[in-house]
């Protein structure tokens, strides 16, 4: 008889579960937090689950989720204010108190604010609180207000807007319970990872097809039943030889193109015409399409016609053809079939043709068809829902090019022609979306001294007239957004703020305020030459940048650079609202919003950075955060997200609002004290979910929209059609061609012409035209790892067990050319700098192709890592190679290194050239150690809460 | 020498899908974050922000990169592993102390710590390298199939499931009773042709792995390439005037 010991199996998991939402990463999934009461008779953080009812991640939880507890009590969270007493980037601080911290930011900031507030640039890196931060940089009335999204996504986001109303991630998903098909484009997997696995494992259970198209093959794509091993910057005329493909063979969805897309309308197809390129309206504004029936022009929401899709009109003297017309001439061109594209893209034309015919197989002979009656807002009826079952993800592997904004338009206009977006089995909208770029605000930017600014400071522009240029032309924003460089800049341009204003171009600045945005280190490129900038100083000894304020939870780089430090909360002290004002977290099914609440309380002399502002924003006297007798308006970030109102009736959050009948959650109502309350009892969040009827067709179902109005989130239906051709985009066209009062410079205006076309197109990564190919032949990425977050993750005792280290991975051909054998090191070249890195030999890899993983690499000093960790040591940034300007070329002018739509900075186009070196002691560069603002590290960890 | 019983009541084990696995390390972390809080010491990390961090883990995730003949493309799998809760575990046997043994009632393998006295003989003697030493208590830890969830009356009946299991976004992670040819791990194994790990050790493992799905499969000669409606812009234009009149 074998003995065993007698074991507890049902000990006590904790005395108290409290449900937040997890900021591990960007996902905002709903965790349960596990609570223990510790030696010291404090609740304690002792393990952290998935919540299994939050919409998001319905239970499971990624790696740096489940590790957020190391996170919480990581070593290098500060620990006080702070102001500088060395030199800017020393990291020499002194711990002060928050009334003299507040005082200092007040003395600085008041002066700005009377006199001019544009010299304030206010920039928000991984802000989940946009529409607070927004919100008080309108009241301080400085045009200079971005988050993080022009060096992010910002060519996905702005392209999915203009053309359909909406992209992935936040913007809407596939339709995981139905689509037969799914193909995935890079993708960053740190963020909406849960989603994506959660919708794979979907896929696989049903043995549905993924397609992953990438340059490399990990993560995602190393489950894909087939990988494209793409060459870096060439998706978007891949895209294109599908869409020529599938036109050719008439695989497109006439009747789908007809009712919901602009498709039929007529664009003025005469050259010398003044109004060439633009839609055909009538006296009222309305589009126009050719009636097949009676052959006339006619609106074209009128009921009961049947559009045209091709054939020429004639109306006084010019000659128009509709949209379709013009897309099939262009795509039907000989220079997009898969012959033609198939050296560049590093795909067979064989290839292509197959995964055009698969698409088109999928889309038109495995309809799904469900029952589900429903209106569409023409008024007519519809007894079924019928979907084309092929979907795409694709986030910043195609955007993060100069050639991204247009790439992203392909893939959007690849969706609409076969009919797949808002269908079963397709690409589905997640509310506040579909919203269409006529529904979102227009840049604003007039600024007047000691007045608020005139308008929300980001948008969507529709021509030259809503650039953001002051009255001489020059740019309004010190980071040049919403201007000729860039005119569809929808989310400012972070990247470009330091170098501007170190060069005070396009004028000088005082204050430089940041808030979790690491650009002294990852975030930037070009990363020593911006810690140069930070600390230059002028002819009489003042820093060029003449004063930083700098906000972040941790000891990150930045915080060497900042003269006055606010320390943040963790993610689990403090108050937060993800809202639908905000970037939601909704799902197709569902609007959503939720919070997050302190559950545990900082142990440590910090505040949540949206509660200091709102405190200096009260002593700043900024309209919105003042009550009228002058005192402090909200007391913390709690009391604005419960008492903040929008618009009458709808505020930070929808859930729990109070109505004449008591509590509501139509998503509209008065504020309610004890909504947090509320939300905490339900677990952090609130869903409502979408009505049958309204599930699919949502930008033309009236369901929908009636649905969406008594949300909140229209206050009237806002029905549109899908544009397949962009007519902002070809108004600035116009203008370089010398239309128009408002003119761009003309060193710009070929740029413009060729860049900013209304139908997608694709051109080589601009800096293959700056950086000799044949000197720079191979192409460098990065990735983020799913395990730990690109920005803060290094920190995490247990994540940095996993990725603690980033060698450059390198391809077979390179590999062997070079003679590489394990443990080598190489240097790695552009003409913007040299890199020295450890390299590892990997197959599933494209043959011209090297990449190593984000953000692993640290300074020492930083993180409260110790000084010979390996993230400092052997980790690295590609960060040093890439610069905001592209390389010189004897034209006069140094180009930007960024998409010329948007903006977006083009990390994707990087060239290098690569060869064996013998090993250094270190990666180089090596940078100077930082003084660290925290205590030494602990050596070991062992945690558990004990009782 | 421990004794392991003849038989079990039970087999309960892990289901693991290779052709579904991403690589998240969500598993690894999730046992981490449970199994620290829970069953014996905490699982330590020694110099867990220098230059060498060294921490107890009980389960691993591991990635492969495979090249297929015929210069099909490579492929990576990604491969978690943690105790198979071996039939005839060799860890239990080599065990001096009687420390490691196999549950009776439900073949889960176990270390007790209060008797191990870290000797190490037992990693030494598993094929797979699925014990790992603690680097703080010195004593051997791994895999515990989560005992103290999958019985534990404080926890909901759906969360009675190991934490790997729960957490796992894709669900590439399944837990059951192998002794049940119905159970869903069982079904899952016949179903998909699920394997044992090295048999020719003789350890008889009860998990099982799902192999991956054959990927990067050429083209179907049957699989009709498109047919052109016409070959010029012209006859495409053609085309398009009769598909609208059906419309």
């Amino acid at each position: 008889m074998i003995k065993q010991p007698v074991l507890n199996t049902s000990p006590k998991v904790s005395d108290e579960i409290r449900r937040t939402t997890c900021y591990m990463c960007a996902c905002r999934c709903g965790i349960n937090v596990h609570m223990k009461t510790g030696a010291d008779g404090k609740q304690q953080v002792a393990y952290i689950e998935g919540n299994r009812d939050h919409p998001v991640n319905k239970g499971v939880l990624c790696a740096k989720g489940s590790a957020g507890i190391m996170q919480v009590t990581a070593p290098s969270r500060l620990r006080a204010p702070m102001k500088r007493v060395g030199p800017r980037g020393s990291g020499k601080f002194e711990e002060i108190s928050w009334d003299e911290a507040l005082d200092i930011a007040t003395q600085w900031l008041a002066p700005i604010r009377a006199e001019n507030p544009e010299k304030l640039a206010f920039f928000t890196g991984r802000d989940q609180s946009q529409s607070f931060t927004s919100y008080w940089a309108q009241g301080f009335g400085t045009p200079n207000y971005a988050a993080h999204g022009g060096f992010c996504s910002v060519n996905m986001a702005a392209a999915g807007i203009y053309t359909m109303g909406g992209a992935f991630w936040e913007f809407g998903q596939p339709d995981w319970d139905h689509t037969k098909l799914f193909i995935l484009f890079g993708v960053a997997e740190d963020h909406d990872s849960n989603p994506i696995k959660i919708g794979l494992g979907k896929l696989k259970e049903r043995g549905a097809k993924v397609i992953g198209v990438n340059p490399i093959r990990t993560g995602y794509n190393a489950v894909a039943d087939e990988w494209v091993g793409i060459t870096p910057g060439t998706d978007g005329l891949f895209i294109l030889s599908l869409i020529h493909e599938l036109l050719r063979a008439g695989k497109v969805d006439l009747n789908y193109l007809t009712r919901y897309t602009n498709a039929p309308v007529l664009v003025n197809s005469d050259p010398k015409s003044p109004d060439y390129g633009l839609f055909l309206r009538d006296e009222e504004g309305r589009e126009l399409v050719v009636d097949r029936a009676t052959g006339k022009p006619v609106p074209n929401d009128t009921k009961g016609i049947q559009p045209d899709l091709h054939g020429t009109y004639r109306h006084a003297g010019v000659t128009h053809k509709p949209v379709f017309h013009l897309i099939a001439e262009r795509y039907l061109d000989p220079q997009y079939s898969p012959d033609a594209v198939a050296g560049r893209t590093g795909i067979t034309a064989n290839r292509i043709r197959r995964i055009a015919a698969e698409i088109a197989r999928v889309a038109f002979e495995e309809e799904i068809t469900l029952n589900r009656p429903w209106t569409d807002f023409r008024g007519q009826k519809h007894a079924t829902m019928t979907g084309r079952p092929v979907s795409f993800h694709a986030m910043r592997g195609i955007s993060a090019h100069s050639n991204g904004f247009q790439t992203c338009r392909a893939l959007h206009v690849l969706q609409i022609l076969i009919g797949s977006v808002e269908v079963p089995g397709g690409f589905r909208f997640k509310p506040p979306y579909p919203k269409p770029a006529t529904a979102h605000p227009k840049p604003h930017c007039k600024v007047q001294p000691g007045q608020p600014l005139d308008g929300p400071h980001l948008g969507f522009v529709h021509g030259p007239q809503d650039l953001a240029l002051k009255e001489d032309g020059s740019p309004a924003r010190i980071d040049k957004a919403f201007t000729w460089e860039n005119p569809m800049s929808a989310h400012g341009m972070m990247h470009m703020v330091i170098s501007n204003a170190h060069a005070g171009d396009p004028y000088k600045i005082d204050t430089l305020f940041m808030y979790m945005a690491n650009m002294a280190w990852n975030s930037s490129m070009n990363t020593k030459h911006v810690m140069d900038m930070l600390t230059d100083k002028d002819e009489s000894g003042d820093y060029r940048i003449p004063r930083i304020i700098y906000s972040d939870a941790y000891s990150s780089e930045m915080v060497a650079y900042a003269d006055l430090i606010l320390p943040d909360t963790t993610y689990l002290e403090r108050h937060d609202c993800i809202s639908l004002l905000d970037r939601p977290i909704c799902e197709a099914d569902g609007a959503a919003d939720a919070i997050r609440w302190p559950v545990i309380e900082p142990d440590r002399n910090v505040r949540g950075f949206q509660s200091v502002l709102c405190e200096l924003g009260a002593r700043l006297n900024l309209p919105g955060f003042v009550n009228e007798d002058g005192s402090q308006k909200y007391a913390d970030y709690a009391d604005y997200i419960t008492n903040h109102q929008r618009r009458p009736g709808v505020g930070p959050l929808s859930g729990w609002r109070m109505t004449d009948k008591g509590l509501s959650n139509t998503g509209r109502g008065e504020p309610n004290e004890g909504q947090i309350d509320s939300y905490i009892a339900n677990g952090g969040f609130w869903i409502k979910h979408v009505p049958e009827a309204a599930s699919y067709y949502k930008p033309w179902n009236s369901d929908y929209q009636d649905w969406a109005v008594e949300t909140g989130l229209f206050d009237k239906p806002t029905p549109y059609l899908f544009q397949l051709y962009v007519e902002p985009m070809r108004r600035f066209q116009l203008a370089a061609e010398g239309h128009g009062l408002r003119q761009p410079p003309d060193h710009l205006r070929e740029q413009i012409k060729a860049t900013l076309d209304p139908l997608p197109i694709w051109y080589p990564p601009f800096l293959d035209g700056h950086a000799d190919p044949a000197e720079y032949p191979v192409q460098a990425l990065t990735q983020r790892p799913m395990a730990m977050y690109h920005s803060w993750g290094s920190q995490n005792a247990w994540l940095r067990q996993i990725h603690g280290a980033n060698p450059l991975y390198v391809p077979t051909k390179i590999w062997q050319a070079n003679g590489f054998v394990e443990g080598d090191w190489a240097r790695v070249s552009s003409p913007n700098g040299e890199i020295t890195v450890p390299v590892v030999h990997m197959a599933a890899l494209n043959e011209n192709t090297v990449w190593t993983w984000n953000a692993i690499g640290k300074r020492k000093g930083a993180w409260a890592l110790d000084r010979d960790a390996p993230e400092a040591t052997r980790g690295f940034l590609l960060n040093h190679l890439i610069d905001e300007l592209l390389p010189a070329r004897g034209d006069g002018m140094r180009w930007s290194n960024s998409d010329p739509v948007t903006g977006q900075a083009a990390w994707f186009d990087l060239r290098v050239k690569i060869e064996k070196v013998k090993a250094p002691a270190e990666a180089q560069p090596v940078i100077a150690p930082q003084n660290s603002p925290v205590p030494p590290a602990p050596h070991d960890v062992k945690r558990k809460v004990t009782t | 020498m421990t004794e392991l019983p003849t038989q079990t009541d039970r087999k309960l084990g892990l289901v693991i899908d290779l052709d579904t696995c991403v690589g998240c390390h969500a598993c690894v972390i999730a046992c981490k974050g449970w199994n620290t809080e829970n069953y014996g010491a905490p699982l330590a990390d020694a110099d867990a922000y220098g230059a060498q961090p060294v921490g107890s883990f009980l389960n691993r995730v591991h990635s492969y990169e495979i090249q297929p003949p015929d210069n099909a493309p490579a492929q990576l799998i990604h491969f978690p592993k943690s105790c198979l809760h071996c039939e005839d575990a060799p860890c239990v046997t080599v065990c001096p102390t009687g420390a490691s043994y196999k549950r009776v009632e439900d073949g889960i393998v176990l270390v007790n710590e209060s008797d191990c006295i870290g000797c190490g003989l037992c990693a030494w003697a598993c094929p797979y390298g699925a014990r790992e030493m603690d680097p703080s208590e010195k004593v051997m830890k791994k895999c515990t199939l989560c005992v103290d969830r999958i019985y534990n009356e404080n926890l909901p009946e759906e969360d009675r499931e190991p934490a790997c299991v729960r957490t796992c976004p894709a669900g590439a992670r399944h837990f059951g009773d192998f002794a049940d040819p119905d159970s869903n791990v069982s079904t899952l194994v016949a179903e998909r042709g699920g394997i044992e790990l090295m048999p020719e050790q003789g350890t008889k493992p009860v998990n099982r792995y799902l192999p991956p799905r054959p990927k990067d499969v050429e083209i179907d000669v049957l699989g009709p390439l498109l047919t052109p409606v016409a070959q010029e812009p012209r006859g495409f234009l053609g085309w398009l005037d009769k598909a609208l009149e059906r419309l």
